[in-house]
Formats: structure tokens, C-alpha cells, sequence
């Protein structure tokens, strides 16, 4: 199961090693489909026990057992990739961050003092979640959105400083309707690659539980003609059962 | 025509006037400024390496990416750059523009001081002007000799300084004595028009990216426009535009594909590939829209009432209830078709002379039918 690859692999790049090395990823979703899922999925590639990858997570939505739980389902330990130091599970709910530039500021001086941390003793990918960036907001940045993209700015950095990998997940519908528009807009256009979790435009549905569209910008790449994931955008839907998550091709059988 | 702005961009301008500049505009939908950037980077590296250039010297500055990035790609071009290179200096906003990192991290390029330049305060723009013409100097001297500037993009710094700011810094830019031509780019869906607006106002040139498919609704959002791309969306429209010196404007237009190895220019290769790209936008409904070519000639066909087919058979007049070869003896019940063949031949009796006013209405015709009334 591992091994396989799935339409959003693919749609990410995992056909090839560590696609997402020094890219920004961005998870927009809303309050009828929840982006969450997209969030473990990854942490359950880069947990997989076939790579070295580490994984520090920025916790603001909900407690390390939450996590443990929902990942322990789809086949991940995330107890033990704790102890073997694969993981740095960041609680930001019992942390206490002083409400102001600062408040960010030291936040990203953690991440990157844990960065070079985790740097010095791999040379594997290290990949950077937020979960999620519209409580970052309020706890870290005295709900100051332009503080929040100061932040994205230097997890931005952490990319091409020393390679690391972010993903951030953002409920796009809280600010679709602000007088800014241009903060989701912002987030959007750091990003190298736009996951967007939406329902269906039929509504509800047992079989199929919404659709992902995802924007895979890339960039230059040194690596001539490696990889064609740039400028691709792809779309398919999705279906969460009790152990993972299904996607297929709208009308299609599921693979 | 993307050449040509490099041309304008190394010649720089005459005596006394202000340098040439260049915005750069792109969308969320059509994301590759930084592509057209870094092709006119290496343009303007190559032709001041080659001797080739009114300035002897570029001064980079970086918000959107590290220096690293650009002088990676200049080194898959060719174009080598080391901390000896005379010709090029780096002014980096980008690695810590507000000064939240007390030392570097370990990956930021410490070799060649001089060729990097950490600049910490993004929002102090007088300091950034100094900074950059410092820079400059250092490469040309403080003589007569010129160089260029390349800001990557003014996004961030809209974010920290307000407009008039922004537009001040560019302005003394192109005012300074020593500096030959200036470009930046701009995402123009995170900004107020009237930004975009006076950005415009303050350069020679502005290019703009379009992808192939805009949006027929100028209402839907940019976000929207993002996720309503075609699956590949690195393709798409470059428009030119040259603000002349006596104010004639000149706009020149080509497509553009991006790929691996960034962004490649091309004439337009045909009408067909905007229609292609038009039609998709008529919307998707189970009933026809268009009329078939079968239709169009039935159409084409049908005789009006009041129309006379002059064949030099006698008059029938078309009542819409039988086709014109039927008898043409019955009398028609119509007031208005009373006209027989031998009262226009004898000359006597009402007569009706219908002349089509207008062509055939197309079908879905906005033309209000009352327009031609002279009320």
C-alpha cells in the first residue's frame, strides 16, 4: 500500500524522490470539506519508513493525541517516530506566544533553530507543517494577517536556506469575504504548489466526499528535463474511508 | 518583441533624461514574472560580460528569492559569477528583510562579501536607495560610468510602504545620473488598480502576462481565475507596450511557454489558437446555441413575407401557408396580400413595396429594434 501511488502523488510529484524539496505548499479548504486529511496523507509520506525524511509539526488546531489517533488508523506510529526523533510534534496550544511581531519572529527562530538541528545530524528532506494558519494567526500574531505573511516569508526562506519543505493548510473560506482579499491572494501566489479541498457543485454524496484540484506551479528547475510537473493543474475526487482515502477520476471506477 | 525591451533596457537613455523602466505585470492565473525576470537577466549579464551594454555593471535586488536562485540560473546559462565578478552586486531583502535573525544560517552564501549584501530593513526606503547606488558605485566608480538595476519584484515592498514611498524610490532611481535602465515586476491581483496605475505611470514599458483562457466575467475573482486555468497553464500572451518619448504609445504582442528551463517567446502563431481558446468559454448546455451549416442554408431559403422573387412569373405573394410553386389561384384571406396578378399588370389597385430595411438579425442580437426611431 506504501509503495503504491495514488492520484495525489502523482499529482504532487511522488513518482519521483523527495518532490517536494524546497517547495511551499499551500492546503486551502472550507467548512463543508475539511483539508485535514490532505495534512496526515503527507505526514504519512514523510513518516513512511522507505525514506529519512523528518517532520517537524506546528500544532494549533488540535492535541498530539488527535494526530496519533487518525495516523495510527492509515498504518503511522507517531509515538514512536517521536522517540526516534523523526518527528518534533510543536504543541502550540499549551505554548504560550506573546501577542505581538515578536511573537512570530521567536516562533520562526524556534523553527529554524530546530531546523538546524534536525540539519546537522540528516541530510534528508525536512519538511515544516502548520495546522493551521488561521489559528497561527490568533495566537501567534494578534490576528495581524500582514504579520502571518511576514512568517510565511521566512518559513518561505527556510525552502532555499536549507532546503526544507513547508506545507501549510489555510481555511480559504474565512477570508474569501474579507475587505483583503489579497491575503489569501498572497498566500496563494508564495505558494509552489495549491491543493483547494472543495465539495462537489452537486452537494452532498455518500460514495464521493469532494474534490481536489491541485495547482502545481514549479519552478526553474537546475535538473534539465527532470520531472514535467510544471504548470499543471489536476482535479479528481475523493472518497474517505475508514483506513485512507480513495481518489479517482470523476465517473471513473477507483483505482 | 521580448528582445526589444532587453534592447531598450541595455542601451539605456540618452543625456539628460530620465533612465528607461520596466514593469513587469503578472497574475495569480499567469504567475511567471519571475521567469521574465531572470531572461532578462541573462541578457543583460551576457551583453555587459560581452562588452555590449551602455552599463558596465547590475545591481540585483531580491525579495521574492534567495540570491543563490539567480545566481544558480545564471550559472545554467553560462554566465558564472564569483565573489572576484566585478560586474554584478546583489543587494538580498530577502533572506531577512525584517531583521528577525540575529546571525545567518548556516546555508546563506558567505563567500564573496561584497558580491552579497544583506539588507535587513526592507521598509526603510531611503536607506535601500543608498544602499543600491552604494552598491552600483562600488562596481562603476563614482565618475560617469552607468549601471543597471533589477528588483525582482515590488510586492513585498508595497506591503511595507505604502505607494507614494515606493514610487518615490523608483522615481529617484531613474533620476540618478549613474543609472542606465531599471525593471521590477508586480503581481497586479495583490494590489489596488490605482497601485498598478502609478507603477505604469512611472516606466517606459510595461509587459504584461495573459494566459490563454481569461476570464469572460471581468467580476470572478483572481483566486477563481487560478483554479479555472487549463491543465496547462504555462502558456499564454506577452503584451508590450512602449511609452514613446513624443507620447505616441506602440504595443507589440507574443505568446510565451514556460517550462524547466524557464520562459521562451514566439510570434503569434494563430487566430485559431485564441478562438480554440475563446470557444471554450461559451457555456455547456444541452441545447444548440449555433446554428448548423444545414440550418444557416435553410435559412437562407426561407422568403419573407412582402418579398418579390422577380422572375418574370406573375406576383405571388408568400402567406406563409404554402410554399411558392403551390396554386396560386385561391384567393389568400390576408388583408395584407390581396394583390393579384392582374391588378399589377393592369396598373390599377393597392400595391405593397417591401424593402428590407436591415440585414438578418443575428439570433441573441442585442439591437434594441426601437433604435432607429427618431423620437
Amino acid at each position: 500500500m506504501d509503495r503504491s501511488v495514488n492520484l495525489l502523488d502523482l499529482a504532487l510529484g511522488f513518482d519521483e524522490p523527495s518532490p517536494l524539496r524546497g517547495k511551499v505548499v499551500l492546503i486551502e479548504d472550507c467548512v463543508e470539506t475539511s483539508g485535514s486529511f490532505v495534512l496526515h496523507q503527507m505526514m504519512k509520506r514523510v513518516l513512511s519508513p522507505h525514506s529519512s525524511d523528518s517532520l517537524i509539526f506546528l500544532a494549533f488546531a488540535r492535541p498530539f493525541s488527535h494526530y496519533d489517533r487518525v495516523l495510527r488508523k492509515l498504518g503511522c506510529n507517531l509515538a514512536t517516530q517521536k522517540t526516534n526523533n523523526r518527528l518534533v510534534f510543536v504543541d502550540m496550544l499549551m505554548m504560550q506566544c506573546s501577542d505581538n511581531e515578536s511573537g512570530v519572529a521567536k516562533l520562526f527562530r524556534e523553527i529554524q533553530g530546530t531546523v538546524g538541528k534536525l540539519r546537522s545530524v540528516t541530510n534528508s528532506n525536512i519538511t515544516v507543517m502548520v495546522d493551521d494558519m488561521s489559528l497561527l494567526e490568533i495566537a501567534a500574531a494578534n490576528s495581524n494577517s500582514d504579520h502571518v505573511l511576514d512568517f510565511l516569508h521566512y518559513c518561505h526562506t527556510l525552502t532555499s536556506e536549507s532546503n526544507c519543505s513547508v506545507v501549510t493548510l489555510n481555511h480559504e473560506d474565512i477570508y474569501s469575504s474579507m475587505e483583503r482579499p489579497a491575503y489569501l491572494l498572497q498566500m496563494v501566489c508564495l505558494a509552489d504548489i495549491v491543493i483547494k479541498a472543495e465539495p462537489l457543485a452537486s452537494g452532498l454524496a455518500n460514495d464521493v466526499h469532494g474534490q481536489l484540484t491541485v495547482v502545481n506551479k514549479g519552478m526553474i528547475s537546475s535538473k534539465s528535463g527532470k520531472g514535467s510537473s510544471r504548470n499543471k493543474l489536476q482535479n479528481f475526487q475523493f472518497r474517505i474511508k475508514e483506513n485512507g482515502i480513495e481518489y479517482f477520476y470523476p465517473g471513473c471506477s477507483r483505482n | 518583441m521580448a528582445d526589444s525591451i532587453f534592447r531598450k533596457l541595455r542601451d539605456g537613455g540618452e543625456e539628460g533624461e530620465l533612465a528607461p523602466a520596466l514593469t513587469i505585470e503578472e497574475t495569480v492565473a499567469s504567475p511567471f514574472a519571475l521567469d521574465v525576470s531572470c531572461y532578462l537577466l541573462a541578457n543583460l549579464s551576457s551583453s555587459i560580460l560581452a562588452g555590449k551594454s551602455k552599463s558596465e555593471g547590475l545591481v540585483l535586488v531580491t525579495f521574492s528569492r534567495s540570491p543563490s536562485f539567480y545566481l544558480q540560473f545564471l550559472k545554467q546559462k553560462g554566465i558564472f559569477v564569483s565573489s572576484s565578478s566585478k560586474w554584478i552586486r546583489v543587494l538580498d531583502c530577502y533572506t531577512d528583510p525584517l531583521g528577525w535573525i540575529d546571525q545567518p544560517s548556516p546555508g546563506v552564501i558567505t563567500e564573496g562579501s561584497s558580491l552579497i549584501k544583506l539588507h535587513k530593513c526592507v521598509s526603510d526606503l531611503k536607506r535601500l536607495f543608498s544602499s543600491i547606488i552604494e552598491a552600483g558605485r562600488e562596481m562603476v566608480g563614482d565618475g560617469k560610468t552607468r549601471f543597471s538595476v533589477a528588483i525582482d519584484s515590488v510586492n513585498e515592498l508595497l506591503r511595507h510602504s505604502s505607494m507614494p514611498l515606493v514610487s518615490g524610490l523608483l522615481t529617484d532611481l531613474r533620476s540618478h545620473a549613474q543609472v542606465s535602465s531599471l525593471f521590477w515586476s508586480l503581481n497586479t491581483d495583490l494590489h489596488q488598480e490605482k497601485v498598478t496605475n502609478a507603477l505604469e505611470y512611472i516606466s517606459t514599458m510595461k509587459a504584461n502576462l495573459e494566459p490563454f483562457c481569461p476570464s469572460s466575467d471581468g467580476k470572478r475573482n483572481a483566486l477563481e481565475n487560478l483554479f479555472l486555468v487549463h491543465q496547462d497553464f504555462g502558456k499564454g500572451q506577452f503584451h508590450i507596450r512602449f511609452k514613446l518619448r513624443k507620447g505616441r504609445v506602440r504595443v507589440m504582442s507574443e505568446e510565451y511557454h514556460v517550462d524547466q528551463t524557464g520562459i521562451n517567446f514566439s510570434p503569434i502563431s494563430s487566430v485559431e489558437t485564441i478562438i480554440a481558446a475563446t470557444k471554450s468559454l461559451i457555456p455547456k448546455v444541452h441545447f444548440n446555441l449555433q446554428l448548423s451549416e444545414k440550418e444557416r442554408v435553410e435559412k437562407e431559403k426561407v422568403v419573407l413575407p412582402f418579398e418579390h422573387q422577380d422572375h418574370g412569373k406573375s406576383t405571388e405573394i408568400y402567406d406563409g401557408r404554402r410554399t411558392l410553386a403551390d396554386g396560386k389561384t385561391e384567393a389568400t384571406p390576408l388583408s395584407s396580400g390581396e394583390l393579384q396578378a392582374d391588378v399589377v399588370s393592369s396598373g390599377k389597385g393597392g400595391e405593397i413595396i417591401y424593402f428590407r430595411d436591415s440585414d438578418d438579425e443575428h439570433p441573441d442580437s442585442d439591437e434594441d429594434p426601437d433604435d432607429d426611431l427618431d423620437i
